[in-house]
């Protein structure tokens, strides 16, 4: 499949701070890059460079096969943008903006209305249509600038941290029409610091930090780098502890890490927990708690940059 | 062509952000109403002897400093697109880059010309009759918009340099209340302390309210309107480059939220 972003040797400065230092990325066409990486990783830099915003100091773009330094009018007429930054106008309706859009793009006076009626219906604005954007809530605006983005119907979408600030349900809402998109065919570039959005929408994620692409895989080779997950077993009787971490690194074939009454370590198979199931049922060890539990992108974050990623629910995790 | 309908659609929404922000209206509509109220029952008799002899010489007076604050709003304008993200969004579209701009500028216009038949139809119901001949309207309202095009963009480096559009605000009306008020808009030249008139009489609102005067009332209309295209050039020609740098840099200069 040709790659619809194309990245090579990416770099841009700002004084004193490299925001971007050698990034190469590919995304191709119909699927969901997910950028993932903490504040001032380099993520909506990299964005406004891919929506012809900013200039590059060095290194090659191509957007949907155009070179967004030389060819970005081109670019332009592929792309869509929704970001903190490229927002609507707020003393505008929401549809005057959506039919701002449209007429802007060429569209005629008629089929600005149609495309504002069906933008409206689709995210739900329909009630909200004559009113300035300004009164609308967050995650009103946030499918407004998502509508306005769409209204060229862009076969390349770029989303800076589209749910920023948005509740539970509004942000499930969008990921449900983000969804949508994708099965339309269309390409997208999502940029967020939350790891769990990374997990249910993109088919690959970049891991960005200071400027720097530091891993890149979909979620479950990412999870898999970090290598193992862990067998954990929390015993009832104080007296078990010694015997039980002992069958832990006997299974495991790595020592055991005893904090109170919990016993783990890194399990390289799934076939360590049948193992250890059976070793405690023979014995009749009474354990309040076991489970084999799958790396989170969270740890993977934490692994490659000794740090926490930003706010965000815990990945899922695989119990027994 | 189709860069010109961009640049209307671009004009036609900065009239219909009015509609929805009264604050703005009133400003282009009750505040000099207002002030041309204000001022002719105020000053007219100690100025003029009497309202009537002072409304010829004040509505010139009180257009032309309309026409300069009305152009803070091309400042304020563009400031609040770039500081609230609606430059980006206009600029990640494919539309040519000076399309917002002159866009926002053409709207201008059309505002200004509007406030301009206001403030002559208030002051026909006041009793101005317009004595010079027919032509004298639309020569002013040319010359008006030249020096408004000029002079929008001092305000457009005003609206690109300003953290936030208050400030844009603040700085139309300290900087532009002494330059609109030390000239002859309100009084005549000679009742000034000397010193003061070689100041008024370089001032270009004093140039553009004498040609306005002229071409309304008769009077000379050469040598000032000459005076005031020629500040417009000059405004322009600094004004101009120094803008697009500052807006171009402001642009480069962004590394986003992050």
């Amino acid at each position: 499949m040709p790659a619809a972003i194309q990245i090579t040797d990416l770099s841009k400065r700002f004084g004193a701070t490299q925001a971007l230092a050698g990034v190469d990325l590919s995304v191709p066409e119909g699927t969901v890059l997910g950028l993932l990486g903490p504040n001032g990783a380099g993520k909506t830099t990299l964005v406004r460079i891919l929506a012809t915003l900013l200039q590059a100091d060095a290194g090659e773009v191509r957007v949907g096969g155009f070179d967004v330094r030389t060819q970005a009018h081109q670019v332009r007429e592929l792309i869509g943008l929704t970001g903190q930054y490229a927002s609507v106008d707020e003393k505008l309706t929401g549809r005057e903006n959506l039919i701002l859009i449209a007429r802007l793009l060429g569209f005629s006076r008629a089929d600005a209305r149609d495309r504002t009626r069906s933008l409206l219906e689709q995210f739900h604005l329909q009630d909200a249509a004559h009113r300035a954007a300004k009164t609308y809530s967050g995650g009103m605006r946030r499918r407004l600038d998502l509508a306005a983005s769409l209204v060229g119907r862009p076969r390349i979408l770029f989303l800076d941290e589209p749910t920023t600030g948005l509740d539970p349900r509004a942000r499930l809402d969008l990921w449900q029409l983000v969804r949508g998109l994708v099965g339309e065919g269309t390409t997208v570039l999502l940029t967020t610091q939350y790891l769990d959005e990374a997990d249910a929408l993109a088919n690959e994620i970049a891991i960005i930090d200071q400027g720097r692409v530091i891993a890149s895989g979909t979620a479950q080779s990412l999870k898999a780098r970090v290598g193992h997950r862990n067998l954990e077993v929390v015993v009832r009787e104080r007296d078990d502890i010694a015997r039980v971490a002992e069958w832990v690194s006997r299974i495991t074939g790595r020592p055991a890490d005893i904090k109170g009454h919990r016993v783990s370590a890194p399990a390289a198979d799934p076939e360590h927990l049948p193992a250890l199931v059976r070793a405690l049922d023979e014995a009749g060890v009474p354990v309040d708690e076991l489970a084999l539990r799958g790396a989170s992108l969270d740890d993977v974050f934490l692994s490659l940059t000794g740090r926490r990623a930003g706010p965000g629910p815990d990945d899922a995790e695989e119990s027994a | 062509m189709r860069a010109l309908q961009q640049c209307l659609t671009l004009a036609w929404r900065s009239l219909v952000q009015v509609r929805h922000n009264p604050w703005e209206l009133g400003d282009y509509s009750i505040q000099p109403i207002l002030f041309l109220v204000l001022f002719l029952f105020v000053f007219g008799g100690a100025v003029a002897g009497s309202t009537e002899d002072y409304l010829s010489f004040i509505l010139p007076g009180v257009i032309v400093m309309n026409l300069v604050f009305v152009t803070v709003y091309v400042g304020h304008g563009l400031n609040s697109d770039l500081t609230k993200g609606v430059f980006d969004r206009l600029r990640a579209l494919p539309i040519p880059r000076w399309a917002p701009l002159a866009g926002r500028i053409l709207a201008d216009m059309v505002k200004q010309v509007l406030c301009i038949l206001l403030l002559l139809g208030v002051g026909f119901l006041l009793g101005f009759r317009m004595e010079a001949p027919w032509w004298g309207l639309p020569v002013m309202i040319v010359l008006l918009l030249a020096f408004a095009l000029s002079f929008s963009w001092v305000m457009v480096l005003v609206g690109v340099m300003s953290r936030d559009p208050e400030h844009v605000q603040l700085f139309g009306f300290t900087a532009l209340f002494p330059v609109t008020f030390v000239s002859n808009a309100f009084v005549p030249l000679e009742t000034l302390p000397s010193w003061l008139q070689t100041l008024v009489a370089l001032n270009p609102v004093t140039m553009l309210v004498d040609s306005c005067r002229g071409l309304l009332s008769g009077g000379p209309v050469l040598g000032p309107a000459l005076g005031a295209l020629v500040w417009a050039v000059i405004i322009t020609a600094i004004f101009a480059p120094l803008s697009v740098r500052a807006l171009n840099r402001r642009l480069m200069g962004q590394g986003g939220a992050a």
